[in-house]
């Protein structure tokens, strides 16, 4: 729906000269957005992690397993050409896993992001539609929520499990990463459903359900999705900077925050196990970020 | 004015319940028996327990528990400790640590932020402005603690221009490094903020105006532009000082800053849930104050909003 309308709109935010002092305005074809560097190197980031997350075998080869032929006699060797990423404290081969390492990442950050999607999209447009004390209860939940700092609720959740894996932590984060969506979108749900074609569609009669299904979720949920892909970047830094510290994945889970947080006792014995999950990680958080920024400037020119 | 503000607190009072009734219910559901933590491998007798738990009224229904937690709150206590220190001792301890490093991030933050985005909006669309958003996407791009390990490797160890960890080389020497790099994680945002309202204002139909009244530029760069393009960013400014104490438990835990981010997390691994619940409640206080300073100042800055 919205592509089709906002080719124009998105050519003056993306880039354009300001027009203070008044200058001439360029008129430029950009061409599809896929052809875009930036979107095309970050989206190719984005499908290699995913790829990556999906099956590590590809890239660490059929048969392979990250606790497999280790051997312990050969702990924290540097690369060589036979461990490319060299050798962890056990004795495993650290580029398979480094590989193995992205699907906890991107579990985590895809998963959060999209149950803070659902919540954010129905409970949003419930307090924008309806307003009153349907809007009254969610808004003050919202509150409630926001007055806990992210990072603090998510320790305080996660304290309460002694072991925990990708889902406690998809637990912990999910729990309160939801209120700004709900508020982006209740307020551009609010918005839409006063726009004079809406309001024109309401005197001639349409239902509710017609309302809200064809004119009001096409409208506001492409900007929420947007909004919540510019998030994944930041879940993703969230859990590992909670693994990074110990209040996060806990060790059967091979996750990069672990490898880190390990890698730090050696920090000056054996730099590589350091350097490659930080690479890794940092590539990862920004290919997704340049993404949901890509995709932004794309299709909600507004939030720029 | 006055209505505005009592108004603003009374909306507080409902978040500061639910938010305290969140972490004590959360705290509540901690696995593991506190007093077990206590004795380490030696068990108590029987009746040393129950006299702990009747002393910290653990047998109560949880409701009771946090009625009395609240209670006791409303006259600035915030409990004792199983080892019988008072809680609020304990963080008020920690609290300056951290609020130096917050507050120094902060600052840090201000000048290096406002400075980009100030450049970038006033070259919107030229080269400078192109660098600026490289700095920002860079700097929100890449985690923070990663950023953290990194300077604490390469000037704390390799070069060693600072302590890597600890506080003993005292105020600046010892804060500047966690600092920095609080900072300049925060500042992409601000620098973003910046920009985009000073594009924002830039193109309004009033700086038009004040250009044709014939103002000088700068005249209407600083007395116009910047002056309206600041109101988004004071509130950003307040609610961040505010998210950058929260933040500050990460970078504690990497430079070893003995804050209330490190008492936190020993409190978590101790099972002292009264702490736990202290830092937190602690913290939710000092957001929510800074958010209604925040809401207030905003009335000061922007008379629409007083209604």
């Amino acid at each position: 729906m919205s592509q089709t309308t906002e080719p124009t709109a998105s050519a003056v935010a993306a880039g354009e000269p300001a027009t203070f002092p008044p200058r001439r305005r360029k008129k430029t074809n950009r061409g599809p957005i896929w052809l875009r560097p930036r979107f095309l190197i970050s989206g190719t980031i984005v499908a290699l992690m995913l790829l990556m997350a999906a099956f590590p075998q590809l890239f660490a080869g059929f048969g392979s397993d990250p606790n497999a032929n280790c051997n312990v006699m050969e702990t924290n060797q540097a690369p060589s050409s036979e461990h490319i990423f060299g050798v962890d404290i056990q004795g495993c081969d650290y580029y398979t896993n480094v590989i193995y390492g992205a699907r906890a990442s991107i579990l985590v950050g895809i998963v959060v992001t999209a149950i803070s999607f659902v919540v954010a999209a129905i409970l949003g447009a419930l307090a924008g539609y309806f307003g009153g004390w349907v809007d009254v209860i969610i808004s003050r939940a919202c509150d409630m929520a926001f007055g806990l700092p992210f990072i603090l609720a998510a320790i305080v959740v996660l304290q309460l499990f002694s072991e925990r894996t990708v889902w406690t932590v998809i637990f912990a984060l999910a729990l309160f990463n939801w209120p700004g969506g709900v508020r982006f979108m209740r307020s551009s749900v609010m918005e839409v459903r006063n726009r004079e074609y809406v309001q024109a569609s309401m005197l001639l009669g349409a239902s509710k359900t017609r309302i809200i299904k064809s004119h009001i979720i096409p409208n506001s949920l492409t900007p929420l999705l947007v909004l919540q892909t510019l998030g994944v970047g930041g879940v993703i830094s969230a859990e590992a900077g909670l693994t990074f510290i110990g209040i996060g994945l806990t060790p059967p889970s091979v996750s990069w925050g672990l490898q880190l947080a390990a890698a730090r006792d050696y920090i000056s014995a054996a730099p590589h196990l350091l350097v490659f999950p930080a690479l890794f990680l940092t590539l990862t958080v920004l290919g997704f970020v340049l993404f949901g920024e890509a995709l932004r400037d794309e299709f909600d020119p507004k939030g720029k | 004015m006055l209505g505005y503000t009592i108004r603003r607190i009374g909306q507080m009072i409902p978040v500061v319940i639910g938010a305290t009734f969140l972490i004590y219910a959360l705290t509540f559901l901690m696995p593991g028996d506190p007093i077990a933590a206590l004795t380490g491998a030696r068990p108590l007798p029987e009746s040393t327990v129950a006299q702990i738990r009747q002393a910290y009224h653990l047998d109560d229904p949880f409701l009771v528990q946090y009625g009395n937690y609240m209670w006791g709150l409303l006259h600035g206590n915030f409990g004792i400790d199983f080892f019988g220190r008072p809680v609020l001792g304990l963080i008020l301890e920690r609290l300056p640590t951290t609020f130096a490093l917050a507050l120094t991030a902060w600052v840090l933050k201000l000048v290096i932020g406002l400075a980009i985005g100030v450049y970038g909006g006033l070259r919107h669309g030229r080269a400078g402005d192109h660098f600026a958003l490289v700095f920002t996407v860079v700097f929100l791009g890449v985690p923070g603690f990663v950023i953290a390990l990194g300077a604490q490797t390469v000037f704390g160890v390799q070069l060693g221009w600072v302590n890597p960890a600890g506080i003993s080389a005292g105020w600046p020497m010892a804060f500047i490094l966690p600092a920095l790099v609080m900072a300049f994680e925060a500042a992409a945002g601000l620098a973003r903020l910046t920009r985009t309202s000073l594009v924002g204002v830039l193109r309004s139909e009033y700086m038009r105006t004040a250009r044709a009244k014939g103002l000088s530029p700068r005249r209407v760069i600083w007395g116009h532009a910047l002056r309206n393009a600041m109101i988004p960013v004071v509130t950003y400014l307040g609610l961040s000082l505010a998210g950058m104490l929260g933040g500050a438990v990460i970078i504690e835990a990497i430079f070893n800053i003995p804050g209330i981010g490190g008492l936190m997390v020993t409190s978590i691994n101790n099972k002292e849930g009264t702490i736990v619940v202290g830092i937190a409640t602690m913290l939710v206080l000092v957001y929510l104050f800074f958010n209604l300073l925040v809401d207030l100042l905003y009335g000061v800055i922007d008379p629409r909003v007083r209604v």
